[in-house]
This record gives structure tokens, sequence and C-alpha cells, in this order.
């Protein structure tokens, strides 16, 4: 393959991996790495480098589409990107000290716990909470629009009668727990190169009870925050390949707009089932290939 | 945004979210002009990402990369885009502690300033490799 060939195929890759991670909301960067290491041979360290930059630009995009569905909580998004920031600095410092090996390992082990979770899918947190002491200090707790339901078969239940502009309360509960769960999402997206939506919503909605509407859009407002913390570290540590970010970045956002633009009429059910034998295999392929030293 | 009006959250949400994707957009365009002009010079042998050996300093540096794309060198074009594309949720942390501010919500200007300082941190440190 020559470089113009080389560019295109793994743009048309980057675009199905970008739809397929926008339509099934677990995000294109989870399989951009061993898209590239498994299937073109690209060095760990290179993949995780452009996969970091597809990981922004998705964020990024989707935000404008999400905030205006006024779900997102912003105090909740800027106080745990306290514990996300710390958290991808300190995978990218590791990263550097680590054999690509482990980084191999790791990658498939979290492969399989996202594919587990795409068969599952989160559970709507309880309702009709007390209020937490420590999330009333830091205000934290929200409303979110009651009356419109939308998007991927989410089990959102409505208020009865919800007339327009009707919004429901919530209360954000462990704050400590979901808060040490932030740290360790950013500390794989560090790592890894990834935007740990998995993790994301085991904090978000298991731990702390946020609404699910809430804690996606939420969650996607800052996994862009966490990638730019250890992009600028993966830049000047030659991480980040402009002939190989080219491909990866544009045809993951290309991916991830069409992906959004037939969200509407897709089977999101039949898709996560899909996309989650993928991921699992990927992870099974990744951890195997790491035990025998060959990432 | 007017700063008479006290901006509700979701009012600022949606400017902040309309940053971001003129942000990315801008980003993109950098990145394709400079893809596309890289495409049609390249001739020679492929970049190869068989082995790491770590993208040079020159593009690799804040530096380098604005050096080389001031001489138009399509490598540092695309890096530049991507330094935008980095720099966009950056601009969108900054925007949210003056949003924070504008509601006189001290605490959470508090909290967004640590957010910008590490940010900054891993952008300029130099020390940090």
């Amino acid at each position: 393959m020559n470089t113009v060939e080389f560019t295109l195929v793994v743009a048309i890759g980057s675009f199905f991996a970008g739809m397929l991670g926008s339509l099934t909301g677990l995000g294109g960067g989870v399989v951009i790495v061993p898209l590239l290491t498994l299937v073109f041979g690209v060095d760990i360290r290179y993949a995780i480098g452009a996969s970091l930059v597809s990981v922004i630009a998705t964020s990024s995009g989707a935000a404008a589409a999400y905030l205006r569905e006024g779900y997102s909580n912003m105090r909740v998004g800027m106080f745990l990107e306290v514990a996300t920031t710390v958290g991808a600095l300190s995978g990218a410092f590791i990263a550097g000290y680590v054999s690509t090996s482990a980084i191999a390992i790791i990658f498939g082990v979290v492969l399989l716990y996202s594919a587990y979770t795409s068969f599952g899918g989160p559970k709507e947190p309880e309702k009709g909470l007390a209020p937490d002491p420590v999330a009333t200090f830091l205000r934290l707790d929200g409303t979110f629009p009651a009356d419109r339901v939308r998007g991927a078969g989410d089990a959102i239940s409505v208020a009865a009668g919800g007339a327009s502009g009707a919004r429901e309360a919530y209360h954000v509960r462990n704050v400590p727990a979901g808060f040490g769960l932030m740290y360790l999402a950013g500390l794989l997206s560090g790592l890894l190169g990834i935007g740990s939506g998995a993790v994301k919503v085991l904090a978000m909605d298991q731990a702390m009870k946020i609404p699910f509407k809430v804690s996606t859009t939420t969650s996607n407002f800052m996994i862009g925050v966490t990638a730019a913390a250890s992009a600028g570290i993966y830049l000047r540590r030659g991480y980040i390949d402009p002939g190989l970010a080219l491909p990866v970045m544009l045809g993951v956002l290309a991916g991830a707009l069409t992906g959004a633009l037939i969200l509407p009429g897709a089977k999101v059910k039949t898709l996560r089932m899909v996309f989650g034998v993928v991921i699992a295999a990927l992870g099974v392929q990744m951890i195997f290939e790491g035990v025998r030293g060959k990432l | 945004m007017p700063a008479a009006i006290k901006p509700t959250d979701q009012q600022f949400e949606i400017f902040l979210g309309k940053l971001l994707r003129t942000g990315v957009l801008i980003a993109a365009l950098i990145v394709l002009a400079g893809g596309m002009w890289f495409l049609s010079e390249a001739h020679g042998a492929r970049r190869e990402y068989k082995t790491f050996r770590g993208v040079p300093a020159e593009l690799s540096s804040l530096q380098g990369i604005f050096h080389g794309a001031v001489e138009w060198e399509p490598l540092a074009v695309i890096q530049l885009g991507i330094l935008v594309l980095i720099a966009t949720p950056v601009a969108r942390v900054l925007f949210s502690m003056l949003g924070f501010a504008l509601e006189r919500d001290w605490m959470y200007v508090g909290v967004t300033a640590i957010v910008l300082a590490l940010l900054l941190y891993s952008l300029f440190n130099h020390s940090t490799r």
C-alpha cells in the first residue's frame, strides 16, 4: 500500500468505528486502537495518540447536539473533571513507564468490560432518593426535561402528564465513590487513549445515581476535556503522528456524525449486541497478543 | 453573550456547545487542507508505523509545529489542526469559568480554575515527557 491507499483504508475503518461508536453510545475510540494495532500493524503508541485525537473530536463535535437538549449538568461535569484530568495526567505519565504488552493487556480487559456493559445495558438508577449532604454542599443536584423522550430506546420514565418545559428533579449520591471512579476513568483514558465511557457510566449511573440521560450527556461533555489533558503530553512524547491522525480523526468524526444522523431509524439494541461481540473478540485478541509480547 | 443578561445554565451550555462545534469544524478543516496537500505530495515510501520512533520535535513541540505551519509544511499544518482541536475543550473550560463568575458562583469558579490549571500544565509543562 502506498500512502494514499493506506490513508484511505484507515479512514474507511475509522469511519465505521466512529459510526458504530456513536450509534451504540460506546464511543469509537475503544475500537480504534485494536483496529490500528491488530489489523494495520501500527505500534500501539502511535495508535493511542491517534485514538486520543479522535476522542476529542467526537466528544466536542457531539456536544452541541447534546447541550441543546438541556440534560447535562455543568456542575457535576466540572466537579468530576477535576478527578478525570488528574487521572488522565497520571495515566499519560504512567504510560511512559509501562511496557506496551502490559498496556495491550489492560486494553483487552477494558474492551471485555465494555462488551459486558453493551449486553446488559445500564440500569436506570432508582428515583426519589434523599439528598446527600456532600452533593448539597457542592450544589450538584439538578433537574432534567421530563417531557421529552428521545433516542436510543432509553428507559426514561416520563413524569405523569409532563407538560412542555416540565423538569424532573434528581439528587446526586455517593460523591466520594463517584469521584474515585472518575479518577480511574481518567487514568484509563490517559493510559489507553480512549474516552472510558463505560467506567464513567459506572461512576455516574451506578454510584452517583444520576439519571441515564443526564449522565450520558454530561459524560460526553467531559470526555473531550479528559482526553485533552493527556493529549498535550502525548503530543510532546511524539505519539501523535500527523500521517496517522489525519485519516483517524477525519474518519471517526465523519462516522460519528453519520451515526447521529441515522440514529433515529437504527436498531440500536441489535447493533449493541453485534458491536459487543466485536469488542469482546478484539479484547481477547489484545490480551492474547499482549501476553505473546507482539504488541 | 451580553453580560447584562444573567445567563442561565442552559443558555450558557448552548453557547459552549456551539463553541466546541466551531472549534472542531475549524480543526477538521485545517487537518483536511494539510492532509490533501500531504497526500498530493506523497510519492515516496510510505510513513512506517510498525516500529515506534516517535514523531520528531518539528512536529511534536508547540514551537516546531507553529514554525512548520508558517513555512506551509503540510504535516505541520495537520499538527496545527490537531492543536486547535486540543485547544477547543480548553477554551470550553475557560468560558465555563467566566460563566460561573457571571453567576457569582465562586466555588465553581475555583473548581473550574483547578481543571484549567491542570490542562495548561499538560500543554505547556515541558518537563513532562
